[in-house]
């Protein structure tokens, strides 16, 4: 079934390997428990109009791994992280007067803290840290200043303190030499000074991505990070990316690019209308005949960026699909 | 756009600058003419603001003084001020000129005519002359209309004629406010200028039907086309080839500001400060139980009726209509599935300024008057309207519009009339707080 | 020739007049809302009027001249929190219009009858009765001073002492904008300025940036309602809405997120408006425009002027097009 995905590093880390064992006897179930969850949520739903867009029960993100999640375009992956990030509110919020029923409301643990009714800032704060599916590269700023307004603990930023210079040029000079640094790692160095906005699209996610990576997260939350980075650079990002967990950070990410998500992820979550409706290791995932069936089918190893391939209807199968997997499932069980 | 407004009123008013002068011989007094009098040592000012019954500025209302070294004759300015610098202290007589009061309203009976002040210098001293409503009979003697309006208790009628005045001012908002929010709703643009579409409405109008004395309704009719007109030029020449350098809405707003500016100044240039009626005969009012409004009120509160009902039907009945409300809702998208978002956006422009055009004739008709800033001051209003109904939405500017409407005039039950505006203004503010898309609005999508 | 002369020395002496620096100033502040931040503040004419109401009316009852500035200034603060708070959160159209509505709150409150005890209603205050403490400061003495086409009083109103004070505390404020716009705190607000969510998702406060600006750049448009206030009178209506959009043209010109582009944009704007009204007058036979009328052409040709600008070099006269960033969303 692998044999013909290219293998593009052979070698795996002992910190990869272990990530991969850390979650090595977690069952293949939609919405599973982990040994080690840092983020947790239940009941998260999003309506918009008669429209909902994501209703996901329960999920848990393993600590120090991988995890992609996949799903065809309209699934609801960008709106679910905009709901953990503090970016959007559930529909199912618990409210004052009038919300869910107690034990369905919706509840969000990154970390041990409750964010459920964080905003994006302090979920930011508390390392959870986005990049968007539609770059928000600072394009009047330069390169190496949109790199500076990732760190975190500067002091100039506060307005009393930002008036003397002597105050804030240490950890300005600390911020610079570590954005260099990430900006050689992103091949983006030699644009230091130039606007963002005159870097390439491809260009502009490696720098959100880098950008992110400056206020150290512990989870970094990628959404489609390869979309229109050129191929060459793709190899070296999937390096990055494997080298941040190896570094003990967590990694979530939305990707179309099925090659991808089977070279480096260790966990596959399965988006379709809105729900969880399979997750695993990325080979049990993937060679799950429902899914493959359903939602890679002959497709399987095409690009599922392509939107042709992606219509309503695959996406309906899919859900059917794993819908009927589940009873099969449960009729075994019993 | 400029230069259609600047053609049009430099033909007509070129003509017509005699009667114009006769019929309002106001000096222009804008905001730095009122200021003219400013006191020092040596010298002093008499002042004071003449209001007419409706807490509208009295315009042009002479005044003589005479004392000390002084005999003139002043007049009130668009803004129901006068002022005049004095050199000398001591007593002053002051004359109000009983002709230049409009009709429908006279002295009120009490107030001493002429009135004796005393002016003392480094100092401004003021004086208020008070007008209500009232008829003049031909031998000079005047009759006063009972005092209902003043007192401070809400009575049921004071509150009917109030709740009846919201609703004209409401229908008239609407008009005017439903193309701005098309306008913002296909395009993203805040219009600023919208406010001076109305005024050329209502100019135009008065241009029509008094200089060029052309029957009243041909030349509503005439004025509307032109105002389409006036719209369907500006996004073909001005708003179209922006749009396609790809400048952003911020800097369109900001383009709208000075073309705000500019039209401004340019009424101010043919017209000064004064106000032009458009109808010359004295308004006929009708009775309705507690409720007492003109002839002119009613009509055009018929028409605002029937026009905003036909607006309502086209959106949501007609092709085009589905068409302009799928381009608000998202243009991209809209330009995808076939639609001509540029036909739609042109014919936005002509039907939102038609509207406009409407909405000041009526305007003037109602308010018995048009001056160079009378769809200045109703633009906020607009706003208020259209934020509260939810921006771009145009069933939301309707209720807004209604809902500011009666809210504007019903404050003037417990307020004095300056605190009109501010109400309406403080409710937005309040509604934001609570309902932040505002009453029909959506909120957008992030990521 | 004569004429021309008049004409030039005319606009020398609106460039350095204390009205000039005020709309420097209110410039500068609104700099701060819009060129950097991207905040859409349509009421900074209102923060001037907040300013000039507080500061007179401080004066008026007898309180020293430091509290009253002081108390000016805490009014401005006041006045941004409570415009804020509803806003910020919102998209910037909605600053847009509640900035524009409050401004003319504050003016229709203070022209009210009500108050005329306290605002002078409609007529405002004049000059001399808030006055007299700023002059007692002056240290320049009495008499006139000459210097070529510049002939005024050393310490009466209008005078060299009020132009000095003026100017100064213009300088002051272009040392204290260019000091905090190349610092980190300024690089988050260009950042806002770009797109808001990019900032919020990396750990910044937002609100509270944005917040602080917009208290900042009206506290700064209160000083300027002080300084315009000082040299003349106090009139509700000369602080209006088309004030704030002449302190947006000024900023305009002279080009939005630069330092010294608010005081270029305030020079070249009173410039333009006498060089215009002066050709017209001197070359347009008045039975074809009048004088009133060339004032009006004047401001016709501002009027157009923006609309130009803002197209074709929205970076104004000292603004980089690369670094300016015009929308706001
Ligand atoms: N603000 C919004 N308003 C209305 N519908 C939305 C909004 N945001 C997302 N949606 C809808 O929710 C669904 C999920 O979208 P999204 O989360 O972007 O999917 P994905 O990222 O998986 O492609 C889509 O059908 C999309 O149209
Ligand atoms: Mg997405």
């Amino acid at each position: 079934m692998s044999s013909d995905v290219p293998t593009t590093t052979s070698t795996i880390t002992e910190a990869g390997a272990a990530a991969k064992a850390s979650v090595a006897g977690v069952d293949a179930v939609p919405g599973v428990s982990k040994p080690d969850p840092i983020l947790t949520v239940d009941h998260i739903k999003r309506r918009f109009g008669g429209m909902t867009a994501v209703d996901v029960n329960h999920l848990e993100v393993q600590r120090g791994i991988i995890t992609a999640l996949i799903g065809p375009n309209g699934a609801g992956k960008t709106t679910f992280f905009n709901l953990i990030t503090g970016f959007d509110k559930p529909s199912s919020a618990p409210r004052l007067i009038g919300g869910p029923k107690a034990g369905e409301a919706a509840k969000t643990t990154f970390n041990g803290n409750d964010v459920g009714n964080t905003g994006a800032t302090k979920v930011a704060k508390l390392g959870m840290v986005r990049t968007f599916q539609l770059t928000k590269a600072l394009s009047k700023l330069t390169v190496i200043e949109n790199m500076r307004l990732g760190a975190r603990d500067q002091p100039g930023e506060n307005l009393f303190v930002s008036v003397i210079k002597p105050l804030w040029a240490k950890r300005e000079a600390e911020i610079t030499a570590k954005a260099e640094e990430l900006l050689a790692r992103f091949k983006l160095l030699e644009k230091r000074d130039d606007m963002a906005g005159s870097l390439s699209g491809g260009q502009k996610k490696l720098l959100e991505m880098a950008r992110a990576l400056m206020s150290d997260p512990v989870m970094i939350m990628l959404d489609e990070p390869m979309a229109g980075v050129n191929p060459a650079l793709t190899q070296s990002l999937l390096g990055h990316i494997q080298a941040l967990r190896d570094e003990g950070m967590t990694v979530l990410f939305v990707e179309h690019d099925m090659h991808m998500v089977r070279h480096i992820s260790d966990w596959v979550v399965v988006m379709a209308e809105g729900k969880v409706v399979a997750e695993g290791p990325s080979g049990t995932v993937m060679d799950d005949p429902a899914v493959i069936d359903a939602y890679l089918g002959a497709h399987h190893n095409t690009d599922l960026g392509d939107d042709s391939l992606l219509t309503d209807e695959v996406a309906e199968e899919l859900a059917a699909e794993v819908q009927n997997e589940k009873l099969t499932e449960g009729e075994t069980t019993a | 756009m400029l230069a259609i407004v600047a053609i049009v009123l430099m033909v007509s008013l070129g003509s017509s600058s005699a009667q114009a002068a006769t019929s309002d011989p106001t000096p222009a007094a804008t905001a730095s003419a009122t200021a003219a009098c400013a006191t020092d040592a040596a010298t002093g000012c008499l002042q004071g603001t003449i209001k007419l019954p409706s807490g509208d500025p009295a315009v042009g209302i002479k005044l003589a003084i005479k004392g000390g070294n002084l005999d003139t004759t002043i007049s009130t300015g668009a803004d129901g001020k006068w002022s005049q610098a004095i050199t000398v202290a001591g007593p002053y007589t002051i004359t109000v000129d009983t002709t230049s009061i409009p009709d429908g309203a006279v002295l009120d009976s009490a107030a001493k005519n002429p009135a004796t002040v005393t002016g003392a210098l480094n100092k401004n001293t003021g004086f208020v002359f008070k007008i209500v409503g009232g008829t003049t009979a031909a031998d000079g003697t005047t009759t006063q209309t009972p005092d209902t309006d003043t007192g401070t208790g809400i009575t049921f009628d004071r509150f009917a004629q109030q709740f009846a005045s919201g609703i004209r001012l409401g229908l008239l908002l609407a008009l005017a406010a439903v193309g701005l929010s098309l306008i913002f709703g296909t395009t993203g643009l805040s219009n600023f200028a919208h406010g001076e579409q109305v005024t050329l409405g209502g100019l135009l109008a008065y241009l029509f039907a008094n200089v060029l004395g052309l029957n009243l309704i041909l030349a509503a009719i005439i004025s509307v086309v032109i105002c389409a007109a006036t719209g369907y030029f500006q996004d073909a020449l001005i708003w179209k080839p922006l749009r396609r350098r790809g400048i952003g809405t911020t800097q369109l707003m900001i383009v709208t500001i000075g073309l705000s500016i500019a039209l401004q100044y340019t009424y101010q240039y043919f017209l000064g400060a004064s106000t032009v009626r458009i109808d010359q005969a004295n308004p006929v009012t009708v009775d309705l139980g507690p409720v007492t409004l003109s002839q002119q009120s009613l009509i055009s509160m018929g028409i605002a009726v029937i026009v905003i009902a036909l607006v309502g039907w086209v959106l949501v009945r007609t092709r085009i209509g589905r068409a302009t409300r799928a381009v608000s809702d998202n243009p991209a998208l809209a330009a995808a599935s076939g639609i001509d978002v540029d036909r739609i956006i042109r014919l936005v422009w002509t039907s939102a300024t038609a509207l406009a055009g409407l909405s000041g004739v009526l305007l003037g008709l109602v308010l018995n008057g048009v001056n160079w800033q009378t769809g200045l001051q109703l633009l906020l209003l607009m706003f208020a309207a259209i934020t509260l109904g939810g921006l771009g939405t145009a069933f939301g500017a309707l209720a807004g519009a209604m809902i500011i409407g009666l809210v504007v005039e019903l404050t003037n039950l417990v307020l004095p009339g300056d605190f009109k505006y501010a109400t309406a203004l403080v409710i937005l503010i309040l509604v934001l707080l609570v309902r932040p898309q505002g009453i029909f609005g959506r909120r957008e999508r992030i990521g | 020739m004569d004429q021309l002369l008049q004409t030039l020395f005319a606009i020398l002496n609106s460039a350095i007049s204390p009205q000039t620096a005020a709309l420097a100033i209110a410039a500068i502040g609104l700099n701060i809302h819009f060129g950097y931040t991207g905040l859409l503040n349509f009421g900074q004419a209102g923060f001037m009027l907040i300013g000039a109401y507080g500061f007179a009316i401080s004066i008026i009852a007898g309180l020293p001249i430091i509290v009253a500035i002081i108390i000016a200034l805490v009014a401005a603060l006041l006045f941004a929190l409570i415009l804020g708070i509803p806003t910020l959160k919102l998209r910037g159209d909605y600053l847009a219009i509640v900035t524009l509505s409050a401004a003319e709150i504050v003016r229709m409150i203070g022209r009210s009858s009500l108050l005329t005890n306290f605002t002078g209603g409609s007529n405002g205050i004049t000059g001399n009765e808030y006055r007299g403490p700023f002059t007692d400061l002056s240290f320049f003495g009495n008499g006139q001073l000459d210097l070529g086409p510049f002939k005024y009083d050393l310490t009466g109103s209008n005078g060299w002492w009020f132009i000095a004070t003026a100017w100064v505390i213009v300088g002051l404020l272009c040392l204290f904008v260019w000091a905090i716009m190349r610092s980190p705190w300024g690089r988050v607000l260009r950042g806002i300025r770009e797109d808001e969510d990019a900032v919020r998702a990396l750990g910044k406060n937002v609100y509270s940036y944005k917040m602080q600006a917009l208290i900042l750049g009206g506290v700064i448009g209160a000083i300027a309602g002080i300084v315009f206030i000082l040299p003349s009178s106090l009139q509700p209506d000369s602080m209006g809405r088309s004030e704030t959009y002449f302190i947006f043209t000024a900023l305009l010109l002279g080009g939005a997120a630069t330092v010294f582009g608010p005081v270029l944009g305030a020079i070249v704007f009173f410039a333009i408006r006498l060089f215009v009204q002066g050709i017209a007058g001197q070359f347009i036979p008045s039975s074809i425009m009048n004088g009133q009328q060339t004032e009006q052409f004047a401001w016709i040709v501002i009027g157009v002027m923006l609309m130009l600008v803002v197209i074709f070099r929205p970076q104004g006269i000292l603004g980089n097009k690369k670094e300016l960033s015009f929308d706001v969303k």
